[in-house]
């Protein structure tokens, strides 16, 4: 693993981001969704409640609409694209390791996906400047709520690096990933759903249900198990698309 | 000077599903060879240059570049070779300054020798003025020049072509055949082309490669003199048909003629010999000894051309 290339790479990742429409669509589109649910929050802010305002939106479906269709169409360009264009193939006979790629190509997808969240906070501080109660809004939650953004958003760009190694076709490797992360998303209702008839499934189901973490990040609750539990298994993914990868050496 | 073989292949083979793209190929390459690599579409030129450049592996057998495994060794290898790939794709977002950065960072050169490795190459490869511009809108000749100056940029012992006059016009194909001539001083090089006259006039070496496998190899010379009984000596003489057509008919050495009539009362003869011998003194005598004017008296060997249908071809007649 050499570092100056995975550097090397991941630069190459994001201003191929930037570079691209698809970048500025996704943007513009968040920055829409997140300008609606910011003016759904100053109105929420009209009545007094003891919520907290990350709470407000994360909880909301906001988040997960942004969450669950930017990522697919984030990292479908990472590999479909290259194959389809034919500069995987000088790109993969440079000595650089099949790890070093797969990395490199995830680092980019997250930086941009990070960006995508950076408007949020001046949203927070106009909040916070019109609010005469300073508690309404802190730090820690702010926080709290960031970390389970990141979390969140590295299974969820894992995923869709995987299905984007999948195949050339950068539509189809956008709708695998939307359908993986999807499928993931709606565990979360299993347990609700079985409720009553199996409650030893039920305990089980609720510990995967993604949309009961995300509303505890909001609330200021980092567990660390969530943490583990999202980061196994973005690194169970990222293993997935490094053995795809390998597996055209094999072939 | 190390005589080491730069390419060693051996009984390589690849299969795609049931299609055998490379059938038990073997050959070698030695330090500063131009070897092209001739034969029609779907031969395995691609197939070969990708499996020794490390993208694809092998069904079985083995190939070894610098002493290198392709397979075992992959990284050791991939810092040895420059690869062009057929069509040569490139970013087009990057400017071509920034993608040679990009390159030559990508197989371990950094700082001042990442700089002065990519002004020489493109001073080398005729980008100096092209930095700033963005690949997109490059000519196909000048991308064609990009991706060799990428092959070029960490300055591997071996470069590795797959077609790089595809899509150049007369006077690119020119320059880029100087060029690539000039990079066989110091570097090995094996490039695959189905333009004959290309290969004959870059190429030290040929292979001519059909159905997976190497149908002759050797100096285009070399080539020629295997291909023997079908010289021919044509002369243009002066003189009436009938004694003509005595004249051949009777001369031992001439396995047949073909007599036909030229601009003035010339007729153009073309002799072929027995056993591949060179007719040209004899037919001299004769016009001497006959008193007939002689206008033209040439020895036509086999054009790479002719080789590579001949045995193009006659694989075809066998199936």
């Amino acid at each position: 693993m050499n570092i100056r290339v995975l550097l090397t790479l991941w630069r190459r990742e994001i201003s191929a981001t930037f570079a691209s429409l698809i970048g500025y669509v996704v943007m513009a589109a968040v920055l829409l969704l997140l300008g609606v649910s910011f003016v759904l929050i100053v109105d929420a802010l009209r009545e007094p409640s003891d919520i907290p305002i990350t709470e407000l939106f994360y909880g909301s479906l906001f988040f997960w609409v942004i969450l669950l269709l930017s990522t697919p169409i984030i990292t479908m360009r990472t590999f479909a694209q290259e194959r389809a264009t034919g500069t995987y193939e000088t790109l993969m006979t440079t000595p650089v390791s099949d790890p070093e790629v797969v990395l490199a190509k995830f680092a980019g997808s997250i930086t941009f996906f990070a960006c995508l969240w950076a408007p949020l906070l001046p949203c927070i501080l106009v909040v916070r400047h019109y609010t005469s109660d300073p508690s309404a809004l802190d730090w820690g939650t702010v926080a709290s709520t960031y970390v389970g953004i990141l979390s969140l958003g590295n299974l969820y760009v894992a995923i869709g690096l995987f299905a984007s190694a999948l195949t050339r076709n950068q539509i189809i490797a956008a709708i695998v990933g939307l359908a993986l992360g999807v499928s993931l998303f709606l565990f979360s209702f299993a347990a609700p759903a079985l409720a009553g008839r199996a409650p030893w499934s039920t305990s089980i189901l609720r510990e995967f249900s993604l949309v009961e973490q995300m509303w505890e990040f909001a609330r200021g609750v980092v567990d660390v198990r969530h943490l583990v539990f999202h980061s196994s298994l973005a690194g169970v993914f990222l293993f997935l698309t490094y053995k795809t990868i390998e597996a055209r050496r094999w072939r | 000077m190390e005589t080491k073989p730069v390419i060693e292949v051996s009984r390589l083979t690849k299969h795609y599903g049931r299609v055998t793209a490379v059938d038990e190929l073997s050959f070698t390459v030695g330090p500063r060879e131009i070897v092209g690599f001739l034969g029609p579409n779907g031969a395995g030129k691609s197939t070969t240059m990708r499996i020794l450049a490390g993208f694809l592996p092998a069904s079985s057998g083995s190939a070894r570049i610098a002493g290198f495994d392709v397979f075992h060794q992959s990284a050791e290898v991939r810092r040895r070779i420059g690869y062009m790939p057929e069509n040569n794709p490139l970013p087009p977002d990057m400017r071509v300054r920034e993608y040679l950065k990009f390159r030559a960072r990508l197989k371990g050169l950094y700082g001042t020798e990442c700089r002065l490795r990519v002004d020489l190459v493109q001073e080398l490869c005729g980008l100096r003025d092209m930095g700033r511009r963005i690949i997109g809108t490059l000519s196909k000749g000048y991308r064609q020049r990009v991706g060799l100056a990428d092959a070029l940029v960490h300055d591997p012992p071996l470069l590795i072509l797959d077609e790089p006059t595809i899509g150049l016009d007369p006077n690119q194909i020119r320059s880029l055949r100087q060029l690539i001539k000039d990079l066989g001083q110091r570097h090995s090089v094996l490039l695959s082309s189905h333009i004959l006259p290309e290969v004959e006039m870059t190429c030290t070496r040929v292979l001519i490669m059909h159905r997976g496998r190497v149908r002759a190899a050797g100096t285009t010379a070399d080539l020629q003199d295997s291909m023997s009984g079908g010289q021919q000596v044509v002369a243009e003489i002066e003189a009436p048909e009938s004694d003509l057509r005595e004249c051949w008919e009777t001369m031992p050495e001439i396995a047949s003629f073909n007599l036909a009539p030229a601009s003035g009362n010339y007729i153009r003869c073309a002799l072929t010999p027995v056993n591949g011998g060179d007719l040209r003194d004899r037919v001299y005598e004769e016009t001497r000894t006959h008193g007939w004017r002689l206008r033209e008296l040439t020895f036509s060997r086999h054009s790479l051309e002719d080789i590579f249908v001949h045995l193009t071809r006659a694989e075809r007649t066998e199936e």
